[in-house]
């Protein structure tokens, strides 16, 4: 398919902007009639679920030329367009809404919020822009309902990849988790595992002062996140799994690979389903978003993170609009002459997401049942 | 009939000779489980023999992750009576003299004091260590150090045995578990910074410990080999609490020593640490300079173990990147995992005065040895 050049002169697919819902009021014409009854008799309907780990006043929440007059950063899809998609000539972008609903104890309220914020989102966002793709909001607490909401969605192929948490209930190698994985390589979706948690301790040393605090120590749950995938035999069982991870930071990987590799080949009897090391099986299975790209700038990283892992696939341009990690237009550290520029702006995206070019309108009738 | 044996060469045994090492972490034992009773008050002794320890954990006697080796240590480190590290003739012979350590850090994980759920308990158990490590190690073996090994949740106590040991010149640090109740950053733990300050020894941090907290954001890995990988995370998390809480701003003369963290994954978190800074310092303002610049004044790093990626450069930029000012030598003496100095530096391409600084000079300037 025939894409138009960005501004870094190839074509661009950006694998990170957010939206926001603007309010939980919004999502009661997806609810059913005993969901509405409750969110407007319990009050749900006024609360905002504001996640912790995500106020929307910080600097980091937002750009100041990306904040919109009123309302929630990533609210305003006409700024969407001119910022992200035409400000830098993206032919996609890949959108996250992490409503925080998602993160309630109740498995059963969880769930119906996931379901109604995917719904309002290809019903907002998704018929009214074309070159919007979506993640899939699922009920990380139960790998159940959340296989439930896959195959729900998993009909609408704009709708390119399912969101899990770094922090979670449980650590996403597990066994409980699998059934999301194999429904997920079922439908050709990656798992797409974004910065921020249910309602745990941030580290293991339990809970920090402050949000920075915690915004760092994300870092810290996707490499436990990677750790486990590739320990507790995730990718052994589903070799056709694809794991994203979105707004990671990325540059800790290399020394995480070292030290993994290292320890696999003192103890590997111990997880004999680990045949190869584990740095191979992330090149095969792990992916990350750019942004933000944890380097001090101007310090060539980038070239030496593709140098370390030993591959040039691994890394999908995203902006992580209206987040703020750069500014102007910088957001790809890297000359876009080198002959990682392609690979990194939007080949790579295509190899990882093969319904991105799939369609641009949704099908006429949901199936009811898919049988696998 | 006349048997000639030629003279065979002696086997090569590379630099050994050469070698003159600080070894940053060594682990002692006790030879019987009960070798520790007699330095424990008659209360304290009737105690652990009917209720033993009590920890935030299922198991009374061991970790949740059950090891690949017994006593997590080398199948050659095993004495002829007891378990490995409990032997001093044993440790010299193997350790010691072999590979040219001229000073040895004793890092006592025995029965983890600073994780008993009794404080009192966890107090006298700290004393008794520490009266064990003088009496058993450091009075016959001049070349090893103890360290003054503390309660972190009973800042009182901690403080009183840091004063006890202060004139003592053979205790060289201050050790406490960074698997803290709290992040170690957090305030109620600055009186026992203000003590070590005080009695000018570094904090010495030995990963581990057990807090009661799963070792992730996202619960407990099913796996050892998981488990241990929280280390990295354990130390990185420490580094972050400490240096945003403002402990280096309040403590300018703290030192601390990360040990057994390895080095690789600092490079990385001082530029996130950076980058995210500098977007909302506005929540720290009780900071004045960029958290990597605390780090390089504050931290010091122990080797082992030392990250191996697949191009030995890789090894050779990242000391560059940690600082290898801040590098300290260890091999974590008797476990399994155990850098054997002879090998572990010998593929870096580092100048001569760098890998001796590594390998000693670091730990001389900052422990004051002669």
């Amino acid at each position: 398919m025939a894409m138009p050049n960005s501004i870094f002169g190839h074509p661009a697919i950006d694998c990170d902007v957010h939206i926001a819902v603007p309010n939980t009021a919004a999502l009661m014409p997806y609810l059913d009639a005993y969901w509405y009854d409750a969110f407007r008799s319990r009050g749900i309907e006024k609360t905002s679920f504001t996640l912790t780990g995500d106020p929307p006043n910080t600097p980091l929440a937002a750009r100041p030329d990306w904040r919109p007059k009123s309302g929630k950063p990533g609210s305003d899809l006409e700024l969407l367009r001119s910022q992200a998609l035409d400000g830098f000539g993206s032919s996609f972008a890949i959108a996250n809404c992490l409503f925080g609903g998602m993160a309630l104890h109740s498995e059963d309220l969880a769930a119906v919020m996931c379901k109604a914020v995917n719904d309002w989102v290809a019903d907002t966002w998704l018929d009214k822009e074309p070159r919007l793709r979506a993640s899939i909001l699922v009920p990380q607490q139960s790998p159940e309902l959340a296989v439930e909401e896959i195959e729900r969605r998993a009909h609408d192929k704009r709708f390119v990849q399912i969101t899990l948490l770094a922090m979670g209930n449980e650590l996403l190698g597990r066994r409980s988790l699998w059934p999301i994985y194999e429904v997920a390589v079922r439908h050709n979706l990656p798992i797409g595992v974004h910065a921020g948690g249910l309602y745990h301790h941030p580290t293991l040393n339990g809970w920090g002062s402050f949000f920075l605090e915690d915004y760092v120590a994300n870092a810290f749950a996707f490499e436990n996140q990677v750790v486990s995938l590739v320990c507790e035999g995730a990718f052994a069982k589903f070799p056709d799994l694809k794991v994203v991870l979105i707004e990671s930071g990325v540059t800790w990987l290399p020394a995480s690979m070292w030290r993994l590799n290292k320890t696999w080949r003192g103890v590997r009897p111990e997880i004999p389903w680990v045949k190869q090391v584990p740095s191979e099986l992330v090149r095969q299975h792990i992916r990350l978003t750019l942004q933000p790209f944890d380097e001090p700038e101007g310090s060539g990283r980038l070239e030496r993170f593709v140098e370390q892992m030993q591959s040039d696939q691994l890394i999908l341009f995203s902006t992580d609009f209206p987040h703020w990690h750069f500014d102007g237009k910088d957001a790809l550290p890297l000359s876009p002459s080198s002959p990682l520029a392609p690979k990194i702006l939007y080949q790579n995206a295509l190899d990882t997401y093969p319904r991105l070019t799939e369609t641009t309108s949704v099908p006429a009738f949901a199936p009811k049942e898919i049988s696998p | 009939m006349s048997i000639v044996t030629a003279e065979r060469p002696k086997a090569q045994r590379p630099q050994r000779q050469k070698l003159s090492v600080v070894d940053c972490d060594i682990h002692p034992g006790f030879s019987t489980p009960d070798e520790i009773h007699p330095f424990l008050p008659e209360r304290w002794r009737e105690h652990v023999k009917t209720f033993g320890g009590h920890y935030r954990q299922a198991f009374a006697d061991t970790l949740s992750h059950p090891r690949m080796a017994p006593e997590v240590s080398r199948a050659d480190a095993w004495p002829p009576k007891g378990p490995p590290g409990s032997d001093l003739e044993f440790m010299r012979a193997q350790h010691l003299d072999a590979n040219g350590v001229e000073y040895g850090m004793l890092m006592p994980l025995n029965r983890g004091p600073g994780n008993q759920r009794n404080l009192g308990y966890g107090a006298a158990l700290a004393t008794a260590v520490n009266d064990w490590q003088i009496a058993k190690w450091v009075t016959p073996e001049p070349r090893l150090r103890a360290s003054i090994v503390v309660t972190q949740e009973d800042p009182e106590a901690a403080i009183a045995e840091i004063e006890k040991r202060a004139g003592d010149e053979r205790f060289a640090q201050i050790m406490l578990p960074p698997r803290s109740l709290e992040p170690l950053g957090r305030k109620r733990y600055w009186p026992i910074y203000e003590a070590a300050v005080a009695a000018k020894r570094p904090l010495a941090l030995h990963v581990g410990g057990i807090n009661g907290y799963p070792a992730t954001a996202s619960g407990y890995p099913s796996y050892y080999i998981e488990e241990q990988h929280t280390n990295v995370q354990g130390m990185q998390q420490l580094v972050t609490s400490l240096v945003l809480e403002g402990v280096f701003e309040r403590f300018p003369q703290l030192r601390v020593v990360l040990v057994e963290g390895g080095i690789a994954w600092m490079p990385a978190l001082k530029w996130r640490l950076d980058k995210h800074y500098k977007r909302l310092k506005a929540e720290v303002p009780h900071l004045k300079r960029l958290p990597s610049e605390y780090i390089h004044d504050h931290i010091w790093l122990t080797t082992q173990p030392l990250d191996e990626p697949d191009k030995d450069s890789d090894l050779a930029e990242t000391f560059e990147l940690v600082g290898s000012d801040r590098i300290m030598f260890s091999t974590d003496y008797p476990h399994w995992d155990f850098d054997d100095p002879r090998f572990v530096l010998s593929k870096l391409t580092l100048s001569p005065e760098k890998q001796q600084a590594i390998l000693a000079g670091n730990a001389r300037a900052l422990y004051g040895l002669k």
